[in-house]
């Protein structure tokens, strides 16, 4: 188990560098259900920015529904902003295989037609099996396929790595 | 054990939904919630979500409901599925076909799921008993017996505007004998934990022994709005006056018809139900029905983003379930 906060100060500090670089001065934040949504919303106090947060559960969107259904536990969708000619910073805990961010990005596109998209995420765990990378990294980390590495929160976030059986 | 243990998979899970009955709290929370995702769907400039991709769905409408069979076909659309439309009312039951020939005929089409409607009970559960085991069978209502998506829209609808169940209390107003929405309706709210539900309908209208159903009948309808915080009213069938139940519409219409008088017995901020198409003016008065309380087109709204929910959900299950056994 360990404190996610400090990663949260790295992430907020590329992320800050690279909208500085790119000359975005009004992005909208979108967090990815769960932990996505617990990091977005530290970025965007951190970074002040106004527009309200966005939430997508790409529960719908999944590649493997005819494996194993829709997940019970899902959530709205809410973008409170409109998407289109919108700088847009899609934020994630854990990027692994890429295809929950393939099914992100085919969700947002639905809403309308931002102006550019970028991905920041907490954890960069390797392990891609499609042409995804992220913009901003909080850390990287080499994990063997059987451990998983989950987000503890919506307070005081913890990251914590099993090994499963 | 129930008879419509045939809708859940041996680990418990929905995969034909076919009556309400039987089901516990978690099934329908389930139900409930997704809708509750899918709501805002309508909302967005792509109003379609992937999810029944590749998928095809077939309205089996043996018993005619342009309305009904529309807003399947609209939550199937939604999704991404196509959709094919059989009225067999009109083919081939009148040649003659058994319904099992059809039911292979339509099934060699390589389909995923029957939405069934039929006049006769049961129909639907005959269907899910033979069809192949991949495909999902939703009843759309049959006969008398129940109606369980509207059931679900109905406590959907009911839910965003009184979550507080345990301290609910729903008026039921109509043909309770023959409505198999009243019928799934009373189980849905049963199983929700609904505090109270009342039923009002001249002794000719409600079934021997209703308070079995868990409602309390009251025939006279300025006893039983009293103080609720829902009103449902049924459509009354026009058939029905002249099987001698019911003496003339307007009679119905002066003893049970929803009048503003009627309305101000219940709480004030009581919501009126109704599963249309309205009789306005033997049910229900325009000035109700159109008035600030109404929620009657809403439940058309909530009504496909419902049907989306059990749709993906069963389906969701046969997949799970085919993986599990496979």
């Amino acid at each position: 188990m360990g404190n996610a906060e400090f990663l949260i100060e790295a992430l907020t500090g590329q992320l800050r560098e690279l909208l500085t670089r790119r000359g975005i001065t009004d992005p909208a934040l979108v967090g990815i259900h769960t932990g996505g949504v617990w990091i977005a919303e530290r970025l965007r106090q951190r970074l002040g920015i106004t527009t309200p947060l966005g939430q997508m559960d790409i529960a719908f969107y999944r590649d493997d529904f005819s494996r194993i259904g829709v997940h019970p536990q899902v959530r709205p969708s809410e973008l409170p902003f409109d998407v289109d000619n919108r700088h847009i910073v899609l934020v994630d805990d854990v990027l692994y295989t890429g295809r929950t961010i393939r099914a992100a990005l085919n969700e947002l596109f639905d809403y309308g037609r931002p102006a550019s998209v970028l991905l920041a995420v907490l954890v960069d765990r390797g392990g891609r099996e499609v042409p995804i990378e992220a913009n901003a990294v909080g850390t990287r980390l080499q994990l063997p396929a059987s451990d998983q590495i989950e987000l503890i929160g919506p307070d005081h976030l913890q990251l914590r790595i099993q090994t499963v059986p | 054990m129930s008879d419509y243990h045939i809708q859940l998979d041996r680990q418990d899970r929905l995969v034909h939904f076919l009556t309400v009955e039987g089901l516990t709290h978690r099934h329908l929370t389930e139900i409930l919630d997704t809708a509750e995702s899918l709501r805002g769907v309508a909302e967005r400039r792509i109003k379609k979500l992937p999810t029944l991709h590749g998928k095809t769905v077939v309205n089996l409408f043996f018993e005619a409901s342009t309305r009904t069979r529309t807003t399947f076909e609209l939550a199937a659309k939604r999704l991404s599925a196509d959709v094919l439309n059989l009225n067999i009312a009109t083919s081939s039951a009148v040649k003659g076909e058994s319904l099992l020939d059809t039911l292979r005929n339509i099934e060699a089409m390589q389909c995923d799921m029957f939405v069934v409607r039929h006049e006769q009970s049961g129909a639907a559960e005959f269907i899910a008993r033979h069809v192949k085991p991949h495909i999902a069978v939703l009843n759309a209502g049959d006969g008398r017996h129940a109606h369980p998506t509207q059931a679900m829209l109905d406590v959907f609808t009911i839910r965003r505007h009184k979550p507080d169940f345990p301290n609910l209390s729903v008026a039921i107003v109509g043909d309770i004998l023959h409505s198999r929405v009243a019928r799934s309706l009373i189980h849905a709210l049963n199983i929700l934990g609904a505090g109270e539900i009342r039923v009002i309908a001249p002794r000719t209208l409600l079934p021997a022994q209703v308070e079995t159903l868990g409602v309390h009948p009251c025939h006279d309808p300025r006893q039983g709005l009293r103080d609720v915080d829902v009103v449902v009213m049924l459509r009354l069938q026009r058939e029905r006056m002249e099987g001698a139940l019911l003496p003339s519409e307007a009679e119905f219409f002066q003893r049970y018809g929803l009048t503003e008088e009627r309305l101000a017995l219940a709480k004030p901020d009581a919501i009126v139900m109704h599963p249309a198409p309205i009789n306005r003016g033997v049910e229900i008065d325009s000035r109700v029905a159109d008035g600030p309380q109404s929620v009657i087109l809403e439940q058309v709204t909530n009504g496909i983003a419902v049907r989306m929910a059990i749709m993906s959900i069963t389906l969701g299950h046969h997949a799970r379930s085919t993986e599990e056994n496979a």
